[in-house]
C-alpha cells in the first residue's frame, strides 16, 4: 500500500560490501516512507546477486581497502545484519524489485537462473528509465 | 511511562539503523488496531526516524522515555 506518487529508483553500480550496504539502506529508509522502489544492478553490481555469492562477499572499495578487513571484523562483531540481509528484510516489508541490468547479464553470460531469487527479472534500460522516469527520487551508487 | 502496557515488546537494543525501524513495521502491520507496541532501541537514527515513521503513518506515539542507555518507545496502532 505505498504511496503511489512517490517511488525510488536507485542505479547500484559498485559490488563491494561498502557500495552495497548504502543500497540495503536507503531501500529500507525509502520503505519506511511508504515508498516503492525499483533497482537496477548494472555490472559490478550485479555479482554479489549471483546464486551462492550474497554471503561471500568480501571485498571492500579500493580506495579504502585498508580498512576492509576492519570493517567487516566491526561488523561481525557488533553483529551487523549483511547488506544481503538488510535488503531482503526491506524486500519483505515493503515492495521492492531488484531488476537485473540485460546488458551486463548478455556479457557475463547470466540469465534468471544464475540469481539468488532476490532478482526479480533481467531488464533492458529502457525499462528502467522509464520506471526512474516516473520515480521521486533516482539515485547512482557508483 | 514505564508503566505503560504494551500488547507487543521488540527488544531491537544492539541492533543497528534501520533494524529497530524495521522490526517495528513489521510488528505494527501484524498487530491489531488498538494495539500498544513498545521497541527498545540504542540506535540513534531510530529515535529520530521511528517517531516521525508514527506521525507518517498516522499512529500514536504514546511516548519515548530514555532508560538506562537505551530509549522505550511505545507506539499505538490507530488502524
Amino acid at each position: 500500500m505505498a504511496d503511489e506518487n512517490r517511488k525510488l529508483a536507485m542505479v547500484v553500480f559498485g559490488g563491494t560490501v561498502d557500495k552495497l550496504y548504502p543500497a540495503a539502506i536507503m531501500a529500507s529508509g525509502a520503505v519506511m516512507n511508504d515508498m516503492d522502489v525499483d533497482i537496477f544492478i548494472t555490472f559490478w553490481g550485479m555479482m554479489p546477486f549471483r546464486k551462492g555469492a550474497p554471503y561471500q562477499l568480501q571485498s571492500v572499495s579500493k580506495d579504502h581497502e585498508e580498512m576492509g578487513a576492519a570493517m567487516m571484523h566491526a561488523m561481525q562483531e557488533k553483529k551487523v545484519p549483511s547488506w544481503y540481509d538488510t535488503l531482503q528484510q526491506a524486500k519483505e516489508i515493503g515492495n521492492v524489485h531488484v531488476h537485473a541490468c540485460a546488458m551486463t547479464a548478455d556479457l557475463f553470460g547470466l540469465g534468471q537462473d544464475d540469481f539468488e531469487p532476490i532478482v526479480d527479472d533481467i531488464i533492458g534500460v529502457g525499462e528502467f528509465i522509464d520506471m526512474a522516469a516516473s520515480a521521486t527520487t533516482t539515485m547512482y551508487l557508483g | 511511562m514505564s508503566d505503560v502496557q504494551a500488547t507487543k515488546e521488540i527488544d531491537a537494543r544492539g541492533s543497528f539503523c534501520p533494524g529497530p525501524m524495521m522490526e517495528l513495521i513489521r510488528v505494527v502491520r501484524s498487530s491489531e488496531v488498538g494495539d500498544v507496541v513498545a521497541v527498545l532501541s540504542n540506535d540513534q537514527g531510530s529515535r529520530r526516524d521511528i517517531p516521525t515513521w508514527v506521525e507518517k503513518a498516522k499512529h500514536e506515539l504514546v511516548g519515548i522515555e530514555t532508560l538506562d542507555g537505551y530509549d522505550r518507545i511505545v507506539v499505538k496502532k490507530l488502524h
